[in-house]
C-alpha cells in the first residue's frame, strides 16, 4: 500500500492546474514530448481532470453510469476509439434499433480480449505454427495480439489513405477499409487481415446479442430489437402456436438462482 | 512410477453412451466396474441455469480442453497436417461425466438394413462394379434383424419419443413414449413432403415428450422446450444422456465407480491380454495403474484410436499398401457439405423459433440408402432430409439471404428483419469409406504429456459432393412448397474441399468391425480380434457412416458389446465369434 504522502502531489497538482495552462501544456507536450512520456502523462491529465473540469460534461445521480465500463485490455484510448468505429461499421444504429457501441460491444470485447478467450486460453497452442499469412486459429499471435494489430493497421491505413485517423475518417472510408480488411487486400504481419476481420466481426455480433452478463447487449436491446426473449424456463404454452409470440427479454440476471 | 491399484473386474475408458451402457450392463451383472473419464464430474446440477450462448455454443463450454490435446488434419498423404487448435461450429469432442452424449441434440435413428449388409447389397442392386476401387465398403458383420433388439432396448433405456417411420424397417415395438408437440413448422414441413408425395414422420427425440421411468428405474423429465439444448447440458434433466440413465443405474448396482480426472494414456498388456490401463491425473499429473480383467475402450472414436495406436494392439493401417486395420475407414458427416441444404425465408410469416428442442423435428427417409434407386445416381448410398427447431439463439440468428453483404448497413436491416422469418432444411448423407481417408499418429505434434496426436488424413470427392447437389435440390423443392419466398441453397462446387472444420462429432471409423481379422479390427461384439479381453465400443468401429445421426447405433452396439462382455467374464475366454479369412468374406 502505498503512503498516503506519496499519493498527494499527483492529486493536489492535477486539482490546481488551471484550465488555461493545461491546454498549453497538452500543446507543448504534443509538440515537445511526444512518444510515450508525453503520452503518460497526457493520460494522467485527462482521466485525472476532466472529471473536476466544471466545463466538461459532469453525471449527475438520475444518470445512469456502467461503472463496469472501463478498459481492462485496450491499453490506449486511440485504440479504443477505432475499435468503437469499426464495430459500429459493422453493426450501425439503425431505424431498428442501436449499433454497436451503445449495444457495449467495444467494453464486451474490451472484456473478452482481457480474459482466456484473448489469450487463447483453451486452445491448443503447441508449435509449430503457420508462417505464411496464416488465419487466427493457425497464427502464433493470440486473439489479443490479433484484435491490437489489426485495429493499429486500421488506424495506420486510414492516415495514410485519408491523412485522419479512422475514428475521424468519413463511414464511408471507414467502411473502404475495413473491406479491404475483409478480402485481405491489407497485409497485417503474423496473421491474415481477412481472418482478423472475421474475428472482429463475430465478436461484434457476440457483444451484441450474448447475455448481457459479458458486458454487451446492454439492456438487453439487442435481444429487444430481434424480439429474442432470452433466457425463458419453459415454451411449452407456446410451442403449438402459430401466431409469433412477442415478449420482454429475460436475462440470466433474472433467470439464475441467487441467494 | 505409476502408483498400482487394486485389481477390478473391468475397467471402461470413459463415460459417454457406449461407456455407459456398458459400465450399467456389468454392474447390474454383478461385476466391479471403475470408469475412468478424463473430465472433470459433472451432474444434472451444472446445467441449472445454464442459458447462456456464448458459453455453450460459442465457447463450447462442455467440449474437451484443448490445451491438452487436440487432433490434426490433412487432406492428402505427404502433405503436412495442422492442429485443430479450437472448436469450430461443432465440437470435436467433449469431456466431463456423460462425454460427448450430453451436448447432443437427441436425434435417434435406427440404422438401415442396407447398412449392415452395404457391399452385398449393392453387388445385388447394382453389380460389384459400380463400387470404385478405392471404396472400401463392407459388410459389418450382422444384419439388422441381428440388431432390432438392441435398438428397441436403447430406446427403451433413452424414453425415446416417436412415431413409426412408414418406410421404416420393421421393429418388436413402438417407441416408448409418443412424438413431442408440433409446432407450426413442423407442419408445414410435414404437409410440403407430403403434398409431394414423400412419408414424413416425427424425429425419433431422446428429448423426452412426457415424463418417463425406463426399464432400469430411470426418471426423465418431460421436455419443456426450452430451446437450450443442442450444445448444452438439459436444465431440466429432460433429454436422455448417460447422466441421468446409465450412469445413475450403474451406481445403484454398489458395483461401479466413476472416477473424473483420469486421463487414459495406455492399455498394458503382455502382447495377448491386457493387464489393465495406465493414466494419468490431468491436475496433479500422478500416474496410475489399474489392473482389470476387462479392459473397455469407449473413448470417442479419437480417443479409441489413439489409445489402441499409442498401446500397439492391432496393425497400423497403412493407405499406400492397404494394410493394416487400426486408422482404416474414417468417416464422418462432414459439416460444410450436405448440412442445411436450403434456407427458406417467408416474407409474411414469422416463427416462434426461439422456442424449441434439440430434436424437435420431422424427417423423410425417401432418399435414405434403402429407398434411393442409386442406379440413375452418380453417388452410392442415400440421405434423409429434416425440419428441426432446436431454438435459435440470438448470436447464431442473423441469417441473411444470398447476395447480402455480411456486415453493415443492409445486413443489419435484413438480419433483424429475417430474424424469426426463417427455416432450415436439411439433410445427412451417408458417407462411404475411402482406401485414402484414414487415421494414424502425428509425427510432429504432441499432446501435453508428450505422446503424439491422432491425424486425420481426408478428403471429399465426387460421391459426396455429387450427393449434396442433390440434397439441396430436393431441400429446395420441399422449401417452395412450403411457400417459402426466398429459397437458398449452399453452393457445392466441382472442387469443394474439406478443411480441418468439416470433421465434427459424427466421426467414425478406424476401429472397424466385421467377420475377417485382415480388414476389421473388432468382430461385432466389438472384442479386438487380437485381444480377446478388449473392447472397443463406439463410433469408432462404423465401416462406414449411415445417413442419419449415429448415437442409436452406438447405443445399439455398446448393448450388444455388454452383451458378449457378460458372455466373456462368465465364460473360459476366448473369441465370441470364429473369424473367417479374406476369402471367405463378399
Amino acid at each position: 500500500m502505498a503512503d498516503k504522502k506519496d499519493m498527494k502531489p499527483g492529486k493536489s497538482s492535477a486539482k490546481q492546474a488551471p484550465d488555461a495552462s493545461r491546454r498549453q501544456f497538452m500543446k507543448n507536450s504534443g509538440l515537445v514530448v511526444g512518444g510515450v512520456a508525453g503520452g503518460s502523462l497526457l493520460g494522467g491529465l485527462l482521466t485525472n481532470q476532466f472529471k473536476s473540469d466544471k466545463s466538461a460534461p459532469v453525471k449527475t445521480e438520475d444518470q445512469k453510469v456502467e461503472l463496469t465500463e472501463a478498459r481492462m485490455f485496450f491499453e490506449r484510448y486511440e485504440d479504443f476509439v477505432v475499435l468503437e468505429q469499426a464495430t459500429e461499421r459493422i453493426l450501425p444504429k439503425d431505424d431498428n434499433g442501436p449499433g454497436a457501441i451503445e449495444l457495449g460491444v467495444p467494453y464486451f470485447i474490451d472484456k473478452q480480449m482481457a480474459g482466456s478467450w484473448g489469450i487463447n486460453g483453451t486452445d491448443y497452442r503447441q508449435g509449430p505454427f503457420l508462417k505464411n499469412d496464416p488465419p487466427v486459429d493457425q497464427t502464433s499471435l493470440n486473439r489479443g495480439q490479433v484484435i491490437i494489430t489489426g485495429i493499429r493497421k486500421m488506424n495506420e491505413e486510414s492516415k495514410n489513405r485519408f491523412d485522419v485517423t479512422f475514428d475521424k475518417a468519413e463511414e464511408e472510408q471507414q467502411i473502404e477499409i475495413l473491406q479491404d480488411f475483409e478480402s485481405s487486400k491489407v497485409k497485417l504481419r503474423g496473421v491474415n487481415a481477412g481472418s482478423m476481420f472475421q474475428l472482429l466481426r463475430e465478436l461484434t455480433m457476440e457483444g451484441a446479442y450474448s447475455d448481457p452478463l459479458y458486458g454487451g447487449n446492454r439492456n438487453m436491446a439487442g435481444w429487444k430489437m430481434q424480439e429474442f426473449p432470452g433466457a425463458v424456463p419453459s415454451y411449452a404454452d407456446i410451442i403449438e402456436k402459430e401466431e409469433f409470440v412477442k415478449r420482454d427479454p429475460m436475462s440470466l440476471t433474472s433467470y439464475q438462482q441467487k441467494s | 512410477m505409476a502408483e498400482k491399484l487394486d485389481k477390478v473386474d473391468v475397467v471402461v475408458v470413459g463415460s459417454g453412451w457406449a461407456g455407459g451402457i456398458a459400465a450399467a450392463e456389468l454392474s447390474k451383472a454383478g461385476y466391479k466396474v471403475v470408469c475412468l473419464e478424463r473430465g472433470k464430474e459433472r451432474s444434472t446440477k451444472d446445467f441449472v441455469g445454464s442459458k447462456d450462448e456464448l458459453r455453450y455454443t460459442k465457447r463450447h463450454e462442455l467440449a474437451q480442453d484443448l490445451t491438452k490435446q487436440t487432433m490434426t488434419f490433412r487432406n492428402n498423404v505427404g502433405e503436412d497436417a495442422i492442429p485443430m487448435r479450437k472448436h469450430n461450429g461443432y465440437p470435436i469432442y467433449d469431456e466431463g461425466t456423460g462425454g460427448t452424449s450430453v451436448h447432443w441434440s437427441g436425434w435417434s435413428y435406427r440404422w438401415l438394413p442396407f447398412d449392415f449388409e452395404i457391399r452385398s447389397k449393392i453387388i445385388e442392386k447394382y453389380g460389384e462394379e459400380r463400387i470404385p476401387k478405392d471404396m472400401i465398403v463392407q459388410d459389418w458383420g450382422v444384419t439388422y434383424d441381428d440388431m432390432e433388439p438392441y435398438y428397441d432396448k436403447w430406446e427403451k433405456t433413452a424414453g425415446i419419443s416417436g412415431e413409426v417411420n412408414p418406410l421404416g424397417p420393421p421393429r418388436s415395438d413402438e417407441y416408448p413414449n409418443p412424438p413431442m408437440k408440433e409446432s407450426p413448422a413442423i407442419r408445414l414441413f410435414a404437409d410440403a413432403t407430403k403434398k409431394l408425395g414423400y412419408h414424413p414422420f416425427r424425429m425419433p427425440a431422446a428429448t423426452v415428450s412426457q415424463q418417463y421411468v425406463n426399464p432400469d428405474g430411470e426418471t426423465i423429465n418431460a421436455c419443456v422446450f426450452c430451446a437450450f439444448c443442442s450444445m448444452y447440458g438439459c436444465d431440466f434433466a429432460a433429454k436422455a444422456d448417460p447422466i441421468v440413465t446409465v450412469l445413475k443405474t450403474a451406481q445403484k448396482t454398489g458395483n461401479f465407480e466413476i472416477r473424473n480426472n483420469a486421463h487414459v494414456k495406455r492399455i498394458l498388456h503382455d502382447g495377448k491380454k491386457a493387464t489393465g490401463v495406465l493414466y494419468v491425473d490431468p491436475l496433479t499429473l500422478e500416474e496410475f495403474e489399474q489392473p482389470a480383467d476387462l479392459v473397455v475402450s469407449a473413448a470417442f472414436f479419437s480417443g479409441n484410436n489413439r489409445l489402441m495406436m499409442l498401446s500397439g494392439i492391432g496393425e497400423q493401417y497403412n493407405p499406400e499398401t492397404g494394410k493394416g486395420v487400426i486408422g482404416k475407414n474414417f468417416t464422418s458427416h462432414y459439416t460444410g457439405i450436405g448440412g442445411n441444404a436450403a434456407t427458406a425465408y417467408f416474407e409474411d410469416k414469422k416463427f416462434n423459433t426461439f422456442a424449441g428442442a434439440g430434436a424437435l423435428g420431422c424427417v423423410i427417409d425417401d432418399f435414405n440408402g434403402d429407398h434411393i434407386d442409386n442406379t440413375d445416381t452418380d453417388f452410392l448410398h442415400g440421405f434423409n432430409i429434416s425440419i428441426f427447431q432446436d431454438g435459435a439463439a440470438a448470436i447464431a440468428n442473423n441469417r441473411v439471404p444470398q447476395g447480402t453483404p455480411y456486415w453493415g448497413k443492409e445486413f443489419k436491416e435484413k438480419s433483424v428483419h429475417y430474424a424469426h422469418r426463417y427455416l432450415n432444411i436439411g439433410g445427412m448423407q451417408g458417407t462411404m469409406p475411402y482406401t485414402h481417408n484414414y487415421l494414424d499418429l502425428d509425427p510432429t505434434y504432441k499432446d501435453v504429456y508428450g505422446d503424439p496426436l491422432l491425424r486425420i488424413t481426408a478428403k471429399f470427392t465426387d460421391q459426396e459432393r455429387n450427393m449434396a447437389k442433390m440434397i439441396a435440390e430436393k431441400c429446395a423443392e420441399i422449401a417452395e412448397e412450403m411457400g417459402a419466398d426466398i429459397i437458398d441453397t449452399p453452393p457445392v462446387a466441382d472442387d469443394v474441399e474439406m478443411t480441418s472444420s468439416s470433421v465434427n462429432t459424427h466421426a467414425a471409423g478406424g476401429v472397424i468391425m466385421g467377420v475377417d481379422p485382415e480388414t476389421s479390427a473388432v468382430n461385432t461384439y466389438s472384442q479386438v480380434w487380437g485381444m480377446e479381453n478388449v473392447f472397443v465400443v463406439g463410433g469408432s468401429s462404423f465401416p462406414h457412416f449411415g445417413n442419419s445421426n449415429p448415437t442409436e447405433t452406438i447405443g445399439a452396439f455398446a448393448y450388444r458389446a455388454a452383451e458378449g462382455m457378460i458372455k466373456y467374464l462368465k465364460g473360459d475366454g476366448g473369441l465370441l465369434v470364429e473369424s473367417k479369412t479374406s476369402k471367405e468374406t463378399v
